[in-house]
């Protein structure tokens, strides 16, 4: 790792990366205390509120099975949500800032 | 060992091919039927053949330490989702949650979920910027910016340990899965499950394990599928005309009457059923359901096993779709799982399931073999067959994972980067990496015979806590916290492992004598009236009541049996294995407490310490992770 002729310091004080950086942070943690949050909804809520659980809604389907379910919907949707916001902004930040920094190196 | 010819190998895998099936005479009962034993057999050979062939292609690939430990950063988002599902799925995943599902309803179900939700955080916080930094080990991402030599220790160290708890419990669990499912022997199961294995590790390095693993988890997903369409298709596809039929269905009523016991009384035959669908009936303390969610969730994240996968692919893109294609497997799985845990329920039966295996493992097996005609029939058995052949490839393919990351932190970790200092050859780093393999892989059938008979199930708890506790705080401060140094990272790993494994050692989860012994000897007394009742029943001739007594009869046998051979078990013991009579700690998985300390560690370890290189090196690293700026050059160093 030849990092001793490289200006990181340059890097990260670059406006884009600054950008790119307080983008990333803020979209990351809000989505990943918002999965951790619905997570523990699932077996508090089975814990405390049973009674709710068992209400029945669709023949026997009751809503603990319905709020189990949805588990998987949102983890996915997360998944889905987070992979098209980085394929389309962060990766095109990151993008720049690769190409300028390969050419003051010469890779 | 790397001068190997082709040749030599190709007849090493053959011979290995060969001890694998030749093994397989040794039997005695197991739930496959010994009419039907060689249609496991063809199965089993075939996809032997079909992992060996692979691993004979993949050996002529693997030239370097990088192709060894990561397949040459070759692997594709695709190929590598579908891996991450296959080192993921365990015999654990694969047969032990229908198993709970079809013995204790919606608690099952519920407890698949946090195996899922486990890979938001890989997603989010750690796939990405691992494969930008780095190299084949967590412990080279710990040693990027902190003192290279102690962290490499720490991190190998705690490697080592999570993959030979995760590995124990793997080796032994398959022993006995194996020995239940077709009658071998425990240990000559073991032996093969570990030979097999090794030789994947050790000629195809990653590649073969890469292709063993995405192998299995097409079969798995294919099995699941199959069983789910027949399972689901009479009911036209529709969820609640299934799940009502499940409800109504007497052995499911059954099951969960004999669960809520006297408080069950007033209940008529439909509220029972229903009960089944209602959170409650395996769980009973909530806090130790966060506890266990708290250690999967974070754990995951810092399995070394897992980690090491995202360095297989060539960029932070395609680390990323591989999670995205993980989490569409493992998600639609568990998702499948539902309908063949409550599937086994109606069709075989809890009690029937729990007749042939306790833990409820044969659920899968067994629907799948009622599914194609029942125990006599051609079909069924074939099904059988190929079910019990997955598991078999689920083990080996998990197993090879484990064994392969431990056998990096070994090689790479401690050989390469502490003793010699990364001065190496490239060939002696590749012969470094088959030795630690022999050796991990001949100590994963040590520990696997010598834990016969042990209550392993809590190991593989144990592992994602260590991993929680200790790998996931290091490897998220460092990527994320300015601060973060050394002396965190040495603080975090040692105060989250022990933690982790002290808890543990004083948790429930151990065997407290005196506790076996009292509740052994309160299920005796109780047999003399409840007998008395039961014969008195019989003597009555009322033929309802006698069927009813006769069962009873039988149920207070097996128990009592149990009982005396409990009481035979912990005869003149007192105390549990660290020397306590009772738990000193009350939740079964440690996670709730050692997390937030592991955490804690981290960050008190790093405030108190001076390191010059981590502060140095921070700007590098945080540009590198969040950008993939020389990623590809790291790869190819």
């Amino acid at each position: 790792m030849a990092s001793t002729s490289i200006q990181w310091s340059e890097i990260v004080a670059d406006p884009r990366f600054q950008a790119l950086h307080r983008k990333k942070q803020s979209f990351l943690s809000g989505l990943m205390i918002f999965s951790v949050f619905f997570y523990f909804l699932l077996p508090i809520g089975a814990a405390y509120f049973p009674a709710l659980y068992s209400i029945k809604v669709w023949g026997p389907i009751n809503v603990g099975i319905l709020f189990a379910l949805s588990q998987f919907v949102v983890a996915w949707g997360i998944a889905f949500y987070y992979s098209k916001r980085a394929n389309a902004e962060f990766d095109a930040m990151a993008r720049e800032l690769i190409v300028d920094f390969e050419k003051k190196v010469k890779v | 060992m790397s001068s190997l010819s082709s040749r030599t190998k190709a007849f090493t895998l053959v011979g290995v091919a060969a001890i694998a099936l030749t093994a397989l005479p040794a039997l005695a009962q197991g739930a496959v039927s010994p009419n039907y034993r060689w249609l496991t057999f063809a199965v089993f050979a075939a996809i032997i053949g079909v992992t060996m062939y692979v691993t004979f292609v993949a050996a002529k690939r693997v030239k370097t330490a990088s192709d060894f430990y990561t397949a040459g950063g070759g692997v594709s988002g695709l190929q590598n989702g579908w891996a991450i599902a296959g080192d993921y799925l365990s015999a654990a995943s694969f047969l032990g949650i229908a198993g709970l599902i079809s013995q204790f309803g919606y608690d099952g179900f519920m407890y698949s979920v946090g195996w899922l939700v486990a890979y938001i955080t890989v997603l989010l916080v750690i796939a990405e910027p691992c494969r930008n930094i780095g190299k084949y080990t967590l412990a080279d991402i710990l040693a990027y910016r902190n003192d290279p030599k102690k962290t490499r220790i720490v991190g190998a160290l705690s490697t080592i340990t999570v993959s030979t708890f995760y590995l124990t419990a793997q080796m032994v669990g398959g022993g006995v899965l194996v020995k239940t499912l077709i009658g071998i022997d425990y240990e000559i199961s073991v032996i093969t499950v570990g030979v097999l294995m090794l030789a994947y590790v050790l000629f195809g390095g990653m590649v073969a394990t890469t292709w063993v693993q995405i192998i299995k988890a097409v079969l798995l997903v294919i099995a699941s599928i199959v069983l789910v369409v027949l399972v689901w298709a009479p009911y036209g596809f529709s969820l609640p005309a299934f799940l009502q039929d499940v409800v109504g269905d007497p052995k499911v009523q059954a099951r969960v009457a004999g669960l809520l016991g006297e408080a069950s009384k007033n209940m008529t035959p439909q509220e029972l059923g229903q009960r089944f669908l209602e959170p409650g009936l395996l769980f009973k303390a909530p806090i130790d359901q966060i506890s266990l969610g708290m250690a999967l969730v974070f754990g995951t994240a810092g399995l070394p096993h897992i980690l090491m996968r995202f360095f297989t692919v060539p960029t932070a893109q395609d680390a990323r779709k591989s999670v995205i294609w993980a989490m569409a497997i493992i998600g639609g799985f568990y998702v499948l799982t539902l309908f063949l845990g409550f599937g086994a329920a109606k069709h075989v039966g809890p009690a029937a399931i729990a007749a042939v295996d306790p833990g409820g493992n044969m659920a899968g097996p067994l629907l799948a073999q009622y599914l194609g005609g029942g125990a006599d029939s051609m079909l069924g058995n074939f099904m059988l067959a190929f079910v019990a052949a997955v598991a078999f490839a689920t083990i080996v393919a998990v197993v090879a994972g484990l064994v392969l990351a431990a056998a990096s932190a070994m090689a790479h970790d401690l050989y390469v980067g502490v003793i010699r200092e990364g001065h190496v050859t490239p060939q002696e780093q590749v012969r470094a990496a088959r030795i630690a393999t022999v050796i991990v892989g001949a100590m994963a059938i040590t520990i696997g015979i010598a834990a016969k008979g042990q209550n392993v199930a809590h190991l593989v708890a144990l592992a994602f806590a260590v991993a929680a506790s200790a790998n996931f705080p290091c490897v998220l401060l460092t990527l994320y916290w300015r601060k973060c140094n050394t002396g965190g990272i040495v603080a975090g790993m040692v105060v989250g492992t022990l933690l982790a494994v002290g808890l543990v050692l004083v948790s429930p989860n151990m065997t407290y004598p005196k506790a076996v012994r009292g509740a052994a000897e309160k299920v005796l007394a109780a047999d003399g009236p409840k007998r008395a009742a039961a014969e008195a029943d019989i003597a009555s001739g009322d033929a309802a009541k006698v069927a009813n007594a006769q069962k009873t009869i039988g149920a207070l046998d097996r128990a009592a049996t149990k009982a005396k051979g409990d009481i035979e078990r912990v005869k003149g013991e007192n105390t549990s294995l660290v020397g306590l009579e009772a738990p000193l700690f009350g939740l079964r998985n440690p996670g709730l407490i050692s997390i937030p300390l592991g955490f804690l560690a981290v960050i008190l370890g790093s405030l108190f310490y001076r390191d010059k290189r981590a502060d140095d090196m921070w700007e590098e690293l945080y540009a590198r992770q969040n950008t993939g700026i020389l990623a590809s050059r790291a790869a190819a160093h």
